[in-house]
């Protein structure tokens, strides 16, 4: 192996590749070759540096230089300015909001000062393609060594010592449900990696296999040598295409390697890992689900117990994991359960991913502590708001989680400090959002997701969920009744008593936590008409402005309902209780008097009303 | 990959009687070069009727959508009922039975960009096409499908078309885009 002076780490995670980050790195490596520098500068593809806001992002080593927003055509200046002549491409430089300044080394960037990265520990730093990158990291260190050196009872202790939670929602604990695995008996025993990652806005385990597939592949074997499982299958979403490539790379490179296979590191332990997709259903997250469908049946979930533990895959007893628990487990027999457990809070320990998304400055995915609060994370990593406006909310969980509000920003963020608030971990989606956002609106977008995603089989959540989205709809078209509030809290109630997998019974959760977090809001769409952030477009008034209303009586010829009342030269107003929104006045108004407004003056309706009867 | 053959409508005017392990002989509306192609997908998968949703994959990949002809040919070979192959199609998302236009439009509709008005977007679409989410415009050049979550959250909202990722779409450019593929 040759010795390089210079690494360009280009990014090429989903984002970064979705901004023609492919062509970032051919040019760059064309230029490489082109000034003979071949031997000195290595031009490689790693997986998300997280920081996808910028992409595409160009890191050059070792100085941490950290290029936001590369186009192909500034291949050549990184390479003569910057590899050539030492000087940094100033204006590709991520440039600090706060300071306006740019920002030369990477450690240093308001967005990874807060993070701890142990899932994401190789994301963007080796190429994912090549196992070497992934040895020289590490990689299958810790499957030698727990199988060479520690018995399966001993592994499944220490993964119970350090704390470790699954982390696709639930949080149950991974050394227990290990435990429990190795204890039933079958002829076969089977690993699955859950990689069905289907809540809408996260994309962490996504990122991981793309960015890491070695560090799943081997603590998906640790998992089988615990307990006494042979084969492995990873269940992931037809929809991810390259985290898939990698994957199948990984495979055969890790198998060539003796890493996978037959009696591996010379022992009598044999592990084999297959690839399984899946089809786009939300609720095949769910394990029962996920069992049937890796079986070729429908996707849909059957009553726990018996738990996959018992009688999983073709009825043998299952270990189902998520990917960012897997991540996990090679650096926690690396460096000890009681260096993992010395992370987070009381009962979560450890870190986290997030993808965080919607208004936010930052988007893009970050690992914190757990224990960290929503503040540090929306400000600090995050940027804050775009655009400056308002925070209102965070949804957390996606369809099965709720909202945080303002409230909730000093909140220290674990497994019991969410659901407490009426939110979930979830897979770790966090969106956010600003006054701009309607709250019924957001939960009636979630309901509208979990109605086509239902798998249909049991009542509470096919015909549960459809009401919900019809009450809602009926809300925000400005039909909504005082008791169509009592009919959301009851259903919701009710569904999470009944429902019979998990998706039905956090569906009403969006609903209920919305509910009790923004009540004004829900009770103005329904006795005012009101929307006030103006999303709700049913809810929206034609008014006629005063100070440019001419009276020209041009807006009330051609007013179907007559709801135009005023004198010629005397401004015009509108009667809203007649008004059927045509826009028909709008379109005709030349002094662009009549505008769209999030609600009208009421008192000076009154008056129009009153002459209107007399 | 062999090469993507395409069903038009008149190749279901072939009858092939096919005769199946069992002994049963049955009709099947589909060319002989397609059966045979069907056959060697599901022989690639050992005829395991757990590979279905493999076999499904590798069959739309082929033809790019699963009309009911190819699914009553999986089920034969599968030894399965064509019903369980058919509820398979239909519960999965990403399984069609109609096929898609030249240029498929995906919009993403995950929450990331639906906060940031991936709604209004595909509106312009529909708009624009004169079609609904689902279809494919007469012409067979378009078709307009929603998504959720390409995980490119920081371009939201996000627009496909085939493969290539449009970020940051805002209503106003949707016709644009459209204009790309129309000459």
């Amino acid at each position: 192996m040759s010795h390089y002076k210079m690494h360009l780490l280009v990014c090429a995670g989903t984002g970064c590749h979705s901004s023609e980050s492919d062509l970032v790195y051919e040019m760059l490596h064309d230029e490489v070759e082109r000034k003979g520098l071949s031997n000195d500068v290595q031009v490689i593809r790693t997986g998300c540096f997280g920081f996808c806001e910028k992409g595409p992002i160009v890191k050059v080593l070792p100085d941490n230089t950290f290029y936001t927003e590369v186009k192909p055509g500034d291949a050549q200046e990184i390479i003569d300015e910057h590899v050539i002549k030492g000087r940094k491409v100033e204006r590709l430089l991520y440039l600090d909001p706060e300071t306006n300044e740019h920002v030369l080394d990477s450690k240093h960037m308001g967005f990874y000062k807060k993070q701890l990265r142990v899932a994401l520990r190789n994301c963007g730093t080796i190429d994912p393609e090549n196992i070497d990158e992934s040895i020289a990291r590490d990689a299958y260190m810790a499957l030698g060594k727990v199988i060479t050196e520690m018995t399966p009872r001993e592994t499944i202790e220490l993964i119970k010592r350090s704390g470790l939670r699954g982390r696709g929602g639930a949080g149950f604990p991974t050394g227990l449900k290990w435990e429990i695995t190795s204890k039933n008996h079958g002829d076969r025993k089977y690993v699955v990696c859950n990689a069905d990652e289907g809540d809408p806005g996260a994309f962490m385990d996504r990122s991981i296999l793309e960015g890491d597939p070695h560090s799943v592949l081997e603590a998906m074997a640790i998992c089988g040598y615990c307990i006494g499982a042979s084969e492995g299958l990873i269940y992931i979403r037809a929809e991810y295409p390259l985290a898939i490539r990698r994957l199948r790379i990984a495979i055969s490179q890790a198998q060539s390697y003796g890493l996978l296979g037959e009696n591996i590191f010379g022992s009598d332990f044999s592990f084999n890992i297959k690839l399984r997709y899946g089809a786009g259903a939300f609720v095949c997250g769910e394990e029962t689900a996920l069992i049937h469908s890796m079986e070729g049946l429908r996707g849909e979930p059957t009553n726990k117990p018996p738990f996959p533990a018992e009688r999983g895959y073709l009825g043998k007893p299952t270990c189902v994991n998520n990917v960012e628990t897997f991540a996990n487990i090679p650096v926690i027999v690396l460096k000890g359960a009681e260096w993992f457990a010395s992370i987070g809070t009381e009962k979560s320990k450890g870190t986290k991913v997030f993808a965080l998304a919607g208004k936010i400055n930052n988007v893009g995915l970050i690992e914190v502590p757990m224990g960290i609060t929503l503040r540090e994370i929306i400000y600090e990593i995050g940027g804050g708001v775009k655009e400056g406006k308002k925070f209102k909310a965070v949804q957390t969980g996606g369809p099965s989680g709720g909202c945080l509000t303002e409230k909730h920003l000093d909140t220290p963020i674990d497994y019991e400090s969410l659901m407490a608030a009426g939110s979930m971990m979830g897979s770790g989606g966090m969106i956010v959002l600003d006054e701009d956002d309607c709250m019924v609106s957001v939960a009636k977008f979630y309901l509208d997701f979990i109605v086509e995603e239902s798998c249909g089989k049991c009542a509470p959540c096919r015909i549960g969920s459809k009401r919900l989205y019809e009450t809602l709809d009926r809300i925000t078209l400005g039909k909504g009744e005082q008791e169509d509030i009592e009919i959301l809290k009851n259903l919701g109630m009710v569904m999470k008593d009944t429902a019979l997998c998990g998706l039905g019974q956090t569906a009403p959760n969006p609903v209920l936590s919305t509910l009790d977090n923004f009540k004004e809001e829900y009770l103005e769409h329904v006795n005012e008409k009101k929307c006030r952030s103006g999303q709700c477009r049913d809810l929206l008034y034609y008014v006629i402005l005063e100070e440019e209303c001419t009276g020209c009586m041009a807006c009330t010829r051609v007013c179907p309902t007559h709801a135009i009342i005023g004198e010629r030269r005397n401004p015009h107003v509108i009667n809203q209780e007649v008004c059927i929104k045509c826009g028909a006045c709008m379109e005709k108004c030349q002094f662009d008097a009549i505008s769209l407004q999030k609600d009208y003056p009421r008192e000076v309706q009154l008056t129009t009303n009153n002459e209107l009867t007399v | 990959m062999s090469q993507k053959v395409i069903i038009t409508p008149e190749a279901f005017e072939y009858m092939e009687k096919v005769t199946g392990t069992d002994g049963v002989e049955v009709r099947v509306n589909l060319p002989k070069e397609i059966i045979e192609q069907i056959n060697e997908i599901c022989d690639s998968f050992d005829n395991d009727p757990g590979e279905l949703i493999n076999v499904l994959h590798e069959a739309q990949n082929r033809f790019g959508y699963l009309p009911a002809e190819v699914q009553d040919m999986v089920a034969h070979n599968l030894h399965i009922p064509v019903a369980q192959v058919y509820g398979v199609v239909t519960f999965y998302s990403y399984f069609s039975m109609i096929p898609k236009g030249e240029h498929p439009i995906s919009i993403c509709v995950g929450t990331a960009c639906y906060v940031r008005g991936a709604e209004r977007v595909l509106e312009e679409f529909i708009k624009e096409l004169g079609i609904k989410v689902g279809e494919t415009t007469p012409d067979g050049r378009f078709s307009i499908n929603c998504l959720r979550c390409v995980g490119a959250c920081g371009l939201a909202p996000v627009v496909l078309v085939g493969d290539k990722v449009y970020g940051r779409v805002s209503p106003d450019g949707v016709k644009q885009i459209i204009a790309e593929y129309s000459s």
